[in-house]
Protein backbone atom coordinates (compact mmCIF):
# COMPACT_ATOMS: atom_id res chain seq x y z
CA UNK A 1 0.00 0.00 0.00
CA UNK A 2 2.48 2.51 0.77
CA UNK A 3 4.35 1.61 -2.52
CA UNK A 4 1.39 2.33 -4.29
CA UNK A 5 0.98 5.42 -2.61
CA UNK A 6 4.59 6.34 -2.84
CA UNK A 7 4.56 5.45 -6.73
CA UNK A 8 1.55 7.56 -7.27
CA UNK A 9 2.80 10.65 -5.73
CA UNK A 10 5.71 10.78 -8.23
CA UNK A 11 3.29 10.96 -11.00
CA UNK A 12 3.26 14.43 -11.41
CA UNK A 13 -0.16 14.78 -14.15
CA UNK A 14 -1.66 12.53 -11.10
CA UNK A 15 -0.44 15.21 -8.89
CA UNK A 16 -1.63 18.32 -11.10
CA UNK A 17 -5.10 16.01 -11.52
CA UNK A 18 -5.64 15.11 -7.84
CA UNK A 19 -5.30 19.22 -6.99
CA UNK A 20 -7.83 20.13 -9.80
CA UNK A 21 -10.04 17.61 -8.22
CA UNK A 22 -9.32 18.94 -4.53
CA UNK A 23 -10.24 22.21 -6.06
CA UNK A 24 -13.39 20.86 -8.23
CA UNK A 25 -14.49 19.48 -4.98
CA UNK A 26 -13.94 22.56 -2.86
CA UNK A 27 -15.77 24.86 -4.92
CA UNK A 28 -18.63 22.56 -5.17
CA UNK A 29 -19.04 21.87 -1.35
CA UNK A 30 -18.59 26.01 -1.22
CA UNK A 31 -21.45 26.13 -3.70
CA UNK A 32 -23.65 23.62 -2.20
CA UNK A 33 -23.41 25.86 1.39
CA UNK A 34 -23.74 29.29 -0.27
CA UNK A 35 -26.95 27.51 -1.66
CA UNK A 36 -28.09 26.58 1.42
CA UNK A 37 -27.32 29.90 3.39
CA UNK A 38 -28.67 32.14 -0.14
CA UNK A 39 -25.31 33.55 -0.15
CA UNK A 40 -24.17 35.11 -3.48
CA UNK A 41 -21.34 33.02 -5.26
CA UNK A 42 -19.68 35.89 -5.98
CA UNK A 43 -23.24 36.74 -7.73
CA UNK A 44 -26.11 35.11 -7.05
CA UNK A 45 -26.56 32.47 -10.02
CA UNK A 46 -30.28 33.05 -11.16
CA UNK A 47 -30.25 36.92 -10.36
CA UNK A 48 -31.21 38.50 -13.74
CA UNK A 49 -30.43 41.70 -14.83
CA UNK A 50 -31.51 42.66 -18.07
CA UNK A 51 -29.64 45.86 -18.81
CA UNK A 52 -26.59 43.35 -18.27
CA UNK A 53 -27.27 40.86 -20.93
CA UNK A 54 -24.70 39.01 -23.02
CA UNK A 55 -21.82 41.12 -21.94
CA UNK A 56 -18.44 39.01 -22.81
CA UNK A 57 -15.85 38.77 -19.75
CA UNK A 58 -15.35 42.09 -17.87
CA UNK A 59 -14.28 43.39 -14.27
CA UNK A 60 -17.68 42.67 -12.50
CA UNK A 61 -18.89 39.45 -14.94
CA UNK A 62 -15.08 37.60 -15.20
CA UNK A 63 -16.43 35.05 -17.78
CA UNK A 64 -19.13 37.47 -18.91
CA UNK A 65 -23.00 37.07 -18.54
CA UNK A 66 -25.84 35.29 -20.49
CA UNK A 67 -28.93 36.53 -22.40
CA UNK A 68 -31.22 36.73 -19.06
CA UNK A 69 -27.85 39.08 -17.59
CA UNK A 70 -27.33 36.18 -15.20
CA UNK A 71 -23.40 35.62 -14.29
CA UNK A 72 -21.11 32.49 -16.06
CA UNK A 73 -19.63 32.28 -13.08
CA UNK A 74 -21.43 32.24 -10.66
CA UNK A 75 -23.71 29.77 -12.08
CA UNK A 76 -20.97 27.39 -13.21
CA UNK A 77 -20.08 27.26 -9.31
CA UNK A 78 -23.08 26.70 -8.70
CA UNK A 79 -23.21 23.96 -11.06
CA UNK A 80 -20.68 22.67 -9.90
CA UNK A 81 -22.47 20.78 -7.00
CA UNK A 82 -24.89 19.45 -9.22
CA UNK A 83 -21.68 17.62 -11.11
CA UNK A 84 -20.22 16.15 -8.64
CA UNK A 85 -23.31 15.23 -6.78
CA UNK A 86 -24.61 13.49 -9.96
CA UNK A 87 -20.75 11.96 -10.52
CA UNK A 88 -20.36 10.39 -6.91
CA UNK A 89 -23.73 9.27 -6.16
CA UNK A 90 -23.87 7.56 -9.42
CA UNK A 91 -20.74 5.72 -9.14
CA UNK A 92 -21.62 4.84 -5.43
CA UNK A 93 -25.02 3.33 -6.97
CA UNK A 94 -23.39 1.80 -9.84
CA UNK A 95 -20.61 0.12 -7.83
CA UNK A 96 -22.80 -0.88 -4.62
CA UNK A 97 -24.91 -3.06 -7.50
CA UNK A 98 -21.64 -4.05 -9.67
CA UNK A 99 -19.80 -5.44 -6.76
CA UNK A 100 -22.72 -7.91 -5.05
CA UNK A 101 -23.85 -8.77 -8.75
CA UNK A 102 -19.79 -9.93 -10.00
CA UNK A 103 -19.39 -11.49 -6.25
CA UNK A 104 -22.27 -13.24 -5.88
CA UNK A 105 -21.55 -14.53 -10.34
CA UNK A 106 -18.14 -15.09 -9.18
CA UNK A 107 -18.04 -16.97 -6.50
CA UNK A 108 -21.09 -19.46 -7.18
CA UNK A 109 -20.03 -19.49 -10.82
CA UNK A 110 -22.68 -22.11 -12.28
CA UNK A 111 -26.40 -21.34 -13.49
CA UNK A 112 -26.39 -18.32 -10.94
CA UNK A 113 -23.19 -17.07 -13.01
CA UNK A 114 -24.55 -17.77 -16.41
CA UNK A 115 -28.54 -15.96 -15.38
CA UNK A 116 -26.30 -12.77 -14.21
CA UNK A 117 -23.71 -12.46 -16.42
CA UNK A 118 -26.56 -13.02 -19.66
CA UNK A 119 -28.59 -10.20 -17.61
CA UNK A 120 -25.31 -7.97 -18.15
CA UNK A 121 -24.70 -9.13 -21.90
CA UNK A 122 -28.97 -7.79 -22.33
CA UNK A 123 -28.06 -4.66 -20.65
CA UNK A 124 -24.86 -3.95 -22.36
CA UNK A 125 -26.59 -4.14 -25.88
CA UNK A 126 -29.01 -1.57 -24.38
CA UNK A 127 -28.14 1.82 -25.73
CA UNK A 128 -27.78 2.84 -22.23
CA UNK A 129 -28.54 6.91 -23.10
CA UNK A 130 -31.65 6.29 -24.60
CA UNK A 131 -32.90 3.95 -22.04
CA UNK A 132 -32.08 7.02 -19.36
CA UNK A 133 -33.57 9.72 -21.71
CA UNK A 134 -37.10 7.01 -21.78
CA UNK A 135 -36.58 6.68 -17.93
CA UNK A 136 -36.78 10.35 -17.20
CA UNK A 137 -39.70 11.05 -19.79
CA UNK A 138 -41.32 8.63 -17.76
CA UNK A 139 -40.28 9.20 -14.04
CA UNK A 140 -39.71 13.31 -14.62
CA UNK A 141 -36.41 15.11 -14.59
CA UNK A 142 -35.94 15.18 -10.59
CA UNK A 143 -32.02 14.88 -10.11
CA UNK A 144 -32.38 12.33 -7.61
CA UNK A 145 -33.73 10.30 -10.15
CA UNK A 146 -31.35 11.29 -13.09
CA UNK A 147 -28.69 9.51 -10.51
CA UNK A 148 -30.51 6.89 -9.86
CA UNK A 149 -31.37 6.12 -13.26
CA UNK A 150 -27.47 6.66 -14.82
CA UNK A 151 -26.15 4.13 -11.79
CA UNK A 152 -28.64 1.55 -12.85
CA UNK A 153 -27.83 1.65 -16.03
CA UNK A 154 -23.73 1.76 -15.67
CA UNK A 155 -23.01 -0.88 -13.35
CA UNK A 156 -22.31 -3.79 -15.89
CA UNK A 157 -18.48 -3.09 -16.09
CA UNK A 158 -18.02 -3.02 -12.76
CA UNK A 159 -20.06 -6.58 -12.23
CA UNK A 160 -17.96 -7.97 -15.13
CA UNK A 161 -14.70 -6.86 -13.77
CA UNK A 162 -15.48 -7.60 -9.84
CA UNK A 163 -16.71 -11.11 -11.65
CA UNK A 164 -13.04 -11.50 -13.38
CA UNK A 165 -11.15 -10.53 -9.98
CA UNK A 166 -13.60 -13.57 -8.36
CA UNK A 167 -13.05 -15.95 -10.47
CA UNK A 168 -9.61 -15.86 -9.99
CA UNK A 169 -9.41 -15.53 -6.74
CA UNK A 170 -11.98 -17.91 -5.66
CA UNK A 171 -9.46 -20.70 -7.01
CA UNK A 172 -6.57 -19.43 -4.78
CA UNK A 173 -5.25 -21.27 -1.75
CA UNK A 174 -6.26 -19.34 0.81
CA UNK A 175 -9.79 -19.14 -0.20
CA UNK A 176 -9.38 -22.97 0.26
CA UNK A 177 -8.01 -22.55 3.55
CA UNK A 178 -10.73 -20.39 4.44
CA UNK A 179 -13.27 -22.97 3.66
CA UNK A 180 -11.01 -26.09 5.12
CA UNK A 181 -11.67 -23.73 8.38
CA UNK A 182 -15.52 -24.01 8.24
CA UNK A 183 -16.00 -19.93 7.19
CA UNK A 184 -19.07 -19.16 5.68
CA UNK A 185 -19.56 -18.06 2.42
CA UNK A 186 -20.50 -14.54 3.24
CA UNK A 187 -17.53 -14.22 4.99
CA UNK A 188 -15.34 -15.81 2.19
CA UNK A 189 -16.29 -13.44 -0.13
CA UNK A 190 -16.61 -10.00 1.78
CA UNK A 191 -13.80 -11.26 4.12
CA UNK A 192 -11.59 -12.97 2.14
CA UNK A 193 -11.85 -12.26 -1.10
CA UNK A 194 -13.31 -8.50 -1.61
CA UNK A 195 -9.75 -6.73 0.03
CA UNK A 196 -7.93 -8.98 -2.72
CA UNK A 197 -9.54 -7.49 -5.41
CA UNK A 198 -9.87 -3.59 -4.19
CA UNK A 199 -7.38 -2.02 -6.28
CA UNK A 200 -9.04 -2.77 -9.28
CA UNK A 201 -12.41 -2.10 -8.06
CA UNK A 202 -11.23 1.43 -6.64
CA UNK A 203 -9.76 2.44 -10.35
CA UNK A 204 -12.94 1.83 -12.49
CA UNK A 205 -14.85 3.54 -9.55
CA UNK A 206 -13.33 6.83 -9.83
CA UNK A 207 -12.80 5.87 -13.79
CA UNK A 208 -16.64 5.74 -13.60
CA UNK A 209 -17.22 9.43 -11.59
CA UNK A 210 -16.23 11.55 -15.06
CA UNK A 211 -18.67 9.10 -17.09
CA UNK A 212 -21.93 10.09 -14.99
CA UNK A 213 -20.80 13.59 -14.74
CA UNK A 214 -20.88 13.61 -18.99
CA UNK A 215 -23.97 11.65 -19.40
CA UNK A 216 -25.78 14.53 -16.85
CA UNK A 217 -24.14 17.13 -18.81
CA UNK A 218 -25.14 15.55 -22.24
CA UNK A 219 -28.96 14.99 -20.65
CA UNK A 220 -28.82 18.75 -19.49
CA UNK A 221 -27.76 19.94 -23.20
CA UNK A 222 -30.54 17.55 -24.66
CA UNK A 223 -32.98 19.40 -21.83
CA UNK A 224 -33.66 15.98 -20.39
CA UNK A 225 -31.44 17.30 -17.20
CA UNK A 226 -32.20 18.92 -13.98
CA UNK A 227 -35.10 21.43 -14.77
CA UNK A 228 -33.90 25.49 -14.80
CA UNK A 229 -33.57 27.87 -13.09
CA UNK A 230 -31.00 25.35 -11.48
CA UNK A 231 -27.36 25.82 -13.27
CA UNK A 232 -25.73 22.61 -14.46
CA UNK A 233 -22.61 22.36 -16.52
CA UNK A 234 -24.24 21.05 -19.03
CA UNK A 235 -27.57 23.24 -19.18
CA UNK A 236 -25.51 26.77 -19.42
CA UNK A 237 -24.12 25.22 -22.45
CA UNK A 238 -27.74 24.30 -23.66
CA UNK A 239 -28.68 27.95 -22.87
CA UNK A 240 -25.77 29.55 -24.92
CA UNK A 241 -26.05 27.37 -27.87
CA UNK A 242 -28.49 30.21 -29.06
CA UNK A 243 -26.23 32.97 -29.30
CA UNK A 244 -23.20 30.47 -30.33
CA UNK A 245 -22.20 32.88 -32.62
CA UNK A 246 -22.72 36.46 -30.33
CA UNK A 247 -21.41 34.71 -26.91
CA UNK A 248 -18.53 32.43 -27.47
CA UNK A 249 -18.21 32.54 -23.37
CA UNK A 250 -21.76 30.61 -22.82
CA UNK A 251 -19.88 27.33 -24.36
CA UNK A 252 -16.46 27.92 -24.08
CA UNK A 253 -16.13 28.19 -20.11
CA UNK A 254 -18.12 25.38 -19.13
CA UNK A 255 -17.65 23.36 -21.98
CA UNK A 256 -14.06 23.55 -20.12
CA UNK A 257 -14.94 22.86 -16.61
CA UNK A 258 -16.52 19.75 -17.82
CA UNK A 259 -13.35 18.49 -20.55
CA UNK A 260 -10.90 19.21 -17.37
CA UNK A 261 -13.23 18.13 -14.70
CA UNK A 262 -13.63 14.79 -16.68
CA UNK A 263 -9.89 14.53 -17.33
CA UNK A 264 -8.73 14.56 -14.28
CA UNK A 265 -10.48 12.09 -12.76
CA UNK A 266 -9.61 9.75 -15.66
CA UNK A 267 -5.81 10.72 -15.37
CA UNK A 268 -5.96 10.05 -11.65
CA UNK A 269 -7.96 6.59 -12.44
CA UNK A 270 -4.87 5.82 -14.99
CA UNK A 271 -2.20 7.51 -12.64
CA UNK A 272 -4.06 4.82 -9.59
CA UNK A 273 -3.70 1.31 -12.45
CA UNK A 274 -0.32 2.07 -13.28
CA UNK A 275 0.92 2.40 -9.71
CA UNK A 276 -1.47 -0.58 -8.32
CA UNK A 277 -0.42 -2.75 -11.70
CA UNK A 278 2.74 -4.90 -9.77
CA UNK A 279 1.48 -5.21 -6.62
CA UNK A 280 3.39 -7.51 -4.51
CA UNK A 281 2.80 -11.31 -4.42
CA UNK B 1 -16.03 -46.05 18.56
CA UNK B 2 -13.20 -45.10 15.92
CA UNK B 3 -12.42 -41.26 15.44
CA UNK B 4 -12.88 -42.02 11.32
CA UNK B 5 -14.00 -44.64 9.30
CA UNK B 6 -14.24 -44.96 5.23
CA UNK B 7 -16.26 -47.30 3.71
CA UNK B 8 -15.62 -48.25 0.18
CA UNK B 9 -15.33 -44.84 -0.62
CA UNK B 10 -15.63 -44.27 -4.51
CA UNK B 11 -15.30 -40.80 -6.00
CA UNK B 12 -15.67 -39.91 -9.33
CA UNK B 13 -15.19 -36.84 -11.44
CA UNK B 14 -16.82 -36.28 -14.42
CA UNK B 15 -15.23 -33.98 -17.12
CA UNK B 16 -15.34 -32.93 -20.84
CA UNK B 17 -13.60 -36.21 -21.44
CA UNK B 18 -16.51 -38.19 -19.83
CA UNK B 19 -15.95 -39.78 -16.40
CA UNK B 20 -12.75 -40.60 -14.11
CA UNK B 21 -12.69 -42.39 -11.31
CA UNK B 22 -10.61 -40.39 -9.01
CA UNK B 23 -11.44 -42.79 -5.65
CA UNK B 24 -12.16 -46.60 -5.89
CA UNK B 25 -13.59 -48.79 -3.14
CA UNK B 26 -11.00 -47.10 -0.29
CA UNK B 27 -11.63 -47.91 3.33
CA UNK B 28 -9.54 -46.87 5.93
CA UNK B 29 -9.90 -46.61 10.03
CA UNK B 30 -8.32 -44.57 12.50
CA UNK B 31 -8.36 -44.54 16.09
CA UNK B 32 -8.36 -41.53 18.73
CA UNK B 33 -4.47 -40.41 18.69
CA UNK B 34 -3.65 -42.41 15.21
CA UNK B 35 -1.42 -41.17 12.74
CA UNK B 36 -1.94 -42.14 9.57
CA UNK B 37 0.54 -41.62 6.36
CA UNK B 38 -1.33 -41.69 2.39
CA UNK B 39 1.32 -42.42 0.27
CA UNK B 40 1.20 -42.29 -3.54
CA UNK B 41 2.22 -40.76 -7.19
CA UNK B 42 0.45 -37.60 -8.51
CA UNK B 43 -3.06 -38.37 -9.37
CA UNK B 44 -3.38 -40.93 -7.24
CA UNK B 45 -6.13 -39.72 -5.51
CA UNK B 46 -4.72 -38.81 -1.68
CA UNK B 47 -5.93 -35.56 -1.88
CA UNK B 48 -8.84 -36.15 -3.04
CA UNK B 49 -9.67 -38.94 -0.33
CA UNK B 50 -8.24 -36.10 2.12
CA UNK B 51 -10.53 -33.51 0.74
CA UNK B 52 -13.53 -35.69 0.67
CA UNK B 53 -13.37 -36.13 4.35
CA UNK B 54 -15.27 -32.76 4.66
CA UNK B 55 -16.31 -32.41 1.24
CA UNK B 56 -14.42 -29.90 0.38
CA UNK B 57 -14.80 -31.08 -3.25
CA UNK B 58 -16.27 -29.21 -5.93
CA UNK B 59 -19.49 -30.73 -6.93
CA UNK B 60 -19.76 -30.63 -9.61
CA UNK B 61 -17.58 -32.25 -11.44
CA UNK B 62 -16.79 -34.48 -8.31
CA UNK B 63 -19.50 -37.09 -7.22
CA UNK B 64 -19.42 -39.34 -4.65
CA UNK B 65 -20.26 -42.55 -6.22
CA UNK B 66 -20.88 -45.07 -3.45
CA UNK B 67 -19.42 -46.09 0.25
CA UNK B 68 -19.53 -44.00 3.12
CA UNK B 69 -17.46 -41.36 5.13
CA UNK B 70 -18.13 -42.10 9.03
CA UNK B 71 -16.30 -39.62 12.10
CA UNK B 72 -17.22 -39.61 15.41
CA UNK B 73 -19.89 -42.21 13.96
CA UNK B 74 -21.80 -39.71 11.90
CA UNK B 75 -22.22 -39.76 8.16
CA UNK B 76 -20.09 -36.87 6.29
CA UNK B 77 -22.24 -37.50 3.48
CA UNK B 78 -25.18 -36.84 5.11
CA UNK B 79 -24.27 -33.71 6.97
CA UNK B 80 -26.00 -30.49 6.90
CA UNK B 81 -24.45 -27.80 5.64
CA UNK B 82 -23.90 -26.03 9.32
CA UNK B 83 -22.69 -29.38 10.24
CA UNK B 84 -19.96 -29.50 7.89
CA UNK B 85 -18.79 -26.23 8.92
CA UNK B 86 -18.76 -26.55 12.17
CA UNK B 87 -16.51 -29.96 11.93
CA UNK B 88 -14.59 -27.72 9.02
CA UNK B 89 -11.59 -26.51 11.25
CA UNK B 90 -13.23 -27.93 14.64
CA UNK B 91 -13.16 -31.37 14.00
CA UNK B 92 -10.97 -32.20 10.87
CA UNK B 93 -8.56 -29.02 10.37
CA UNK B 94 -6.22 -28.96 7.12
CA UNK B 95 -2.55 -27.68 6.66
CA UNK B 96 -1.73 -27.53 3.29
CA UNK B 97 1.43 -27.50 0.54
CA UNK B 98 1.51 -24.10 -0.64
CA UNK B 99 2.11 -22.03 3.13
CA UNK B 100 3.12 -18.79 1.40
CA UNK B 101 -0.67 -18.68 -1.12
CA UNK B 102 -2.43 -20.11 1.93
CA UNK B 103 -2.37 -17.42 4.08
CA UNK B 104 -4.43 -14.31 2.71
CA UNK B 105 -1.77 -11.37 1.84
CA UNK B 106 -3.89 -8.40 3.70
CA UNK B 107 -4.45 -9.65 6.78
CA UNK B 108 -1.69 -10.12 9.67
CA UNK B 109 -1.23 -13.50 10.84
CA UNK B 110 -2.93 -13.25 14.33
CA UNK B 111 -6.04 -11.72 12.31
CA UNK B 112 -6.25 -15.23 10.42
CA UNK B 113 -6.00 -17.19 13.22
CA UNK B 114 -8.02 -14.95 15.89
CA UNK B 115 -10.79 -15.85 13.05
CA UNK B 116 -10.53 -19.47 13.62
CA UNK B 117 -10.82 -19.26 17.24
CA UNK B 118 -13.33 -16.79 17.29
CA UNK B 119 -15.53 -19.66 14.80
CA UNK B 120 -14.93 -22.73 16.35
CA UNK B 121 -13.84 -21.95 20.05
CA UNK B 122 -16.68 -18.67 20.70
CA UNK B 123 -15.70 -19.48 24.80
CA UNK B 124 -12.35 -18.33 24.41
CA UNK B 125 -12.03 -15.08 26.14
CA UNK B 126 -8.43 -14.12 25.72
CA UNK B 127 -8.14 -14.54 21.62
CA UNK B 128 -4.55 -12.71 21.86
CA UNK B 129 -3.01 -15.20 24.66
CA UNK B 130 -4.28 -18.47 23.01
CA UNK B 131 -2.42 -17.21 19.74
CA UNK B 132 0.80 -16.72 21.11
CA UNK B 133 0.36 -19.69 23.12
CA UNK B 134 -0.01 -21.46 19.95
CA UNK B 135 2.27 -19.74 17.97
CA UNK B 136 5.14 -20.53 20.65
CA UNK B 137 3.86 -24.16 20.65
CA UNK B 138 4.70 -24.65 17.12
CA UNK B 139 8.52 -23.19 17.31
CA UNK B 140 7.52 -19.64 16.51
CA UNK B 141 10.34 -16.92 18.26
CA UNK B 142 8.71 -14.06 20.08
CA UNK B 143 5.25 -14.99 18.82
CA UNK B 144 3.60 -11.54 20.59
CA UNK B 145 5.43 -9.73 17.74
CA UNK B 146 5.42 -12.03 14.99
CA UNK B 147 1.87 -12.48 15.32
CA UNK B 148 1.30 -8.56 14.00
CA UNK B 149 3.48 -9.38 11.29
CA UNK B 150 1.87 -10.18 7.66
CA UNK B 151 2.11 -13.51 5.62
CA UNK B 152 4.69 -11.72 3.48
CA UNK B 153 7.03 -10.46 6.44
CA UNK B 154 7.98 -14.14 7.32
CA UNK B 155 10.01 -16.77 6.05
CA UNK B 156 8.68 -20.12 4.37
CA UNK B 157 9.18 -22.17 7.48
CA UNK B 158 7.75 -19.82 9.70
CA UNK B 159 4.24 -19.30 7.41
CA UNK B 160 3.96 -23.14 7.42
CA UNK B 161 4.23 -23.02 11.27
CA UNK B 162 1.49 -20.16 11.34
CA UNK B 163 -0.49 -22.43 9.61
CA UNK B 164 -0.20 -25.19 11.79
CA UNK B 165 -0.96 -22.83 14.51
CA UNK B 166 -4.12 -22.05 13.36
CA UNK B 167 -5.30 -25.46 12.42
CA UNK B 168 -3.95 -26.02 15.61
CA UNK B 169 -5.50 -23.70 17.98
CA UNK B 170 -9.09 -24.62 16.69
CA UNK B 171 -8.73 -28.15 18.83
CA UNK B 172 -9.55 -30.11 15.88
CA UNK B 173 -9.82 -33.79 16.61
CA UNK B 174 -7.85 -34.99 13.53
CA UNK B 175 -5.42 -32.57 11.67
CA UNK B 176 -4.96 -33.59 7.94
CA UNK B 177 -1.60 -32.36 6.50
CA UNK B 178 -1.66 -32.28 2.55
CA UNK B 179 2.29 -32.22 1.31
CA UNK B 180 2.80 -30.04 4.22
CA UNK B 181 6.90 -30.07 3.63
CA UNK B 182 6.97 -30.29 -0.50
CA UNK B 183 7.22 -26.79 -1.01
CA UNK B 184 9.58 -26.19 2.08
CA UNK B 185 13.56 -27.03 1.58
CA UNK B 186 14.91 -29.75 3.18
CA UNK B 187 16.18 -28.12 6.37
CA UNK B 188 13.24 -26.57 7.02
CA UNK B 189 11.04 -30.33 6.07
CA UNK B 190 13.24 -31.54 8.91
CA UNK B 191 12.09 -28.87 10.76
CA UNK B 192 8.48 -28.88 10.36
CA UNK B 193 8.38 -32.59 10.28
CA UNK B 194 10.07 -32.67 13.97
CA UNK B 195 8.30 -29.93 14.67
CA UNK B 196 4.70 -32.13 13.74
CA UNK B 197 6.47 -35.41 15.42
CA UNK B 198 6.82 -32.92 18.74
CA UNK B 199 3.35 -31.81 18.70
CA UNK B 200 1.80 -35.42 18.04
CA UNK B 201 3.43 -36.80 21.32
CA UNK B 202 2.65 -33.65 23.27
CA UNK B 203 -1.12 -33.36 22.83
CA UNK B 204 -2.04 -37.05 21.33
CA UNK B 205 -3.39 -35.66 17.87
CA UNK B 206 -4.70 -37.96 15.41
CA UNK B 207 -2.97 -37.20 12.11
CA UNK B 208 -3.46 -38.28 8.57
CA UNK B 209 0.18 -37.34 6.95
CA UNK B 210 -0.32 -37.24 2.66
CA UNK B 211 2.63 -37.34 1.22
CA UNK B 212 4.92 -38.71 -2.16
CA UNK B 213 7.92 -39.23 -0.22
CA UNK B 214 8.43 -42.63 1.93
CA UNK B 215 11.53 -40.89 3.30
CA UNK B 216 9.65 -38.45 5.56
CA UNK B 217 7.11 -40.88 6.99
CA UNK B 218 9.05 -42.82 9.13
CA UNK B 219 8.96 -41.88 13.00
CA UNK B 220 5.60 -39.32 12.39
CA UNK B 221 3.01 -42.09 11.12
CA UNK B 222 2.28 -45.75 12.75
CA UNK B 223 0.42 -46.80 9.52
CA UNK B 224 1.07 -46.43 5.78
CA UNK B 225 -2.04 -46.60 3.26
CA UNK B 226 -0.20 -46.67 -0.50
CA UNK B 227 -2.34 -45.41 -2.88
CA UNK B 228 -2.48 -46.19 -6.65
CA UNK B 229 -4.95 -45.10 -9.60
CA UNK B 230 -7.27 -44.19 -6.70
CA UNK B 231 -6.82 -47.85 -5.02
CA UNK B 232 -5.10 -48.48 -1.30
CA UNK B 233 -2.86 -51.18 -2.96
CA UNK B 234 -1.04 -51.68 0.73
CA UNK B 235 -2.20 -51.29 4.31
CA UNK B 236 -0.52 -52.03 7.08
CA UNK B 237 2.51 -50.99 9.68
CA UNK B 238 4.80 -48.51 9.00
CA UNK B 239 7.82 -50.40 9.96
CA UNK B 240 6.99 -53.65 8.43
CA UNK B 241 6.34 -51.95 5.34
CA UNK B 242 9.25 -50.17 4.63
CA UNK B 243 11.32 -52.95 5.79
CA UNK B 244 9.20 -55.92 3.41
CA UNK B 245 7.26 -54.07 0.87
CA UNK B 246 4.15 -56.85 -0.65
CA UNK B 247 3.77 -54.70 -3.83
CA UNK B 248 5.44 -54.33 -6.77
CA UNK B 249 4.15 -50.65 -6.53
CA UNK B 250 5.45 -50.02 -3.09
CA UNK B 251 8.57 -51.38 -3.60
CA UNK B 252 9.17 -49.07 -6.70
CA UNK B 253 8.08 -46.38 -4.55
CA UNK B 254 10.26 -46.85 -1.74
CA UNK B 255 13.08 -47.61 -4.29
CA UNK B 256 12.66 -44.32 -5.70
CA UNK B 257 13.42 -42.17 -2.06
CA UNK B 258 17.56 -41.47 -2.37
CA UNK B 259 20.04 -41.98 0.46
CA UNK B 260 22.70 -40.57 1.77
CA UNK B 261 25.47 -42.31 0.51
CA UNK B 262 23.83 -43.91 -2.26
CA UNK B 263 26.30 -45.45 -4.83
CA UNK B 264 23.70 -45.14 -7.99
CA UNK B 265 24.69 -42.64 -10.55
CA UNK B 266 20.78 -41.65 -11.07
CA UNK B 267 17.87 -41.76 -9.21
CA UNK B 268 15.74 -44.22 -9.36
CA UNK B 269 11.84 -43.86 -10.88
CA UNK B 270 8.70 -46.02 -11.18
CA UNK B 271 8.90 -48.85 -13.01
CA UNK B 272 5.04 -49.92 -14.14
CA UNK B 273 6.90 -53.22 -15.90
CA UNK B 274 4.70 -55.03 -12.76
CA UNK B 275 1.62 -53.47 -13.98
CA UNK B 276 1.53 -55.20 -17.77
CA UNK B 277 2.37 -58.50 -15.80
CA UNK B 278 -0.59 -57.88 -13.82
CA UNK B 279 -2.85 -57.85 -16.20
Amino acid sequence: MRRVTRRFFNDRLAIVSVVLIVFFFSVAIGAGICQLLDLPMPMRPNATNLERKLLPPNATNWLGTDNLGRDVLSRMIAGSTISLTVGFVAMAVSLGIGIIVGAVSGYLGGWVDNVLMRLVDALMCFPSFFLILSAIAILGPNIWIIITVIGLVSWTGTARLVRAEFLTLRESEYVRAARAMGQSRRKIIFRHIMPNAFAPIFVTAVISIPDAILVESGLSFLSFGVPPPQATWGNIIADGKTYILDAWWLIVFPGLAIFIASLAFYLVGDALRRAAETRPK
Amino acid sequence: MNLLELHNLSIRFRTENGVVDAVKNVSLSMKEGDSLAIVGESGSGKSVTALSLTRLLPTPPAEFAGGKILFEGKDVLKMSSEEIRAMRGGGIAYIFQEPATSLNPVFTIRSQIAEGIRLHRPDVKAVDEEIVKWLGAVGIVDPAKRMLDYPHQLSGGMQQRAMIAMALSCRPRLLVADEPTTALDVTIQAQILAELRRLRTEFGMSLILITHNFGIIRGLCDRVAVMFRGEIVEYGETASILKDPQHPYTKALIACVPRLGDKRDRLQTIDYGWLAKAR
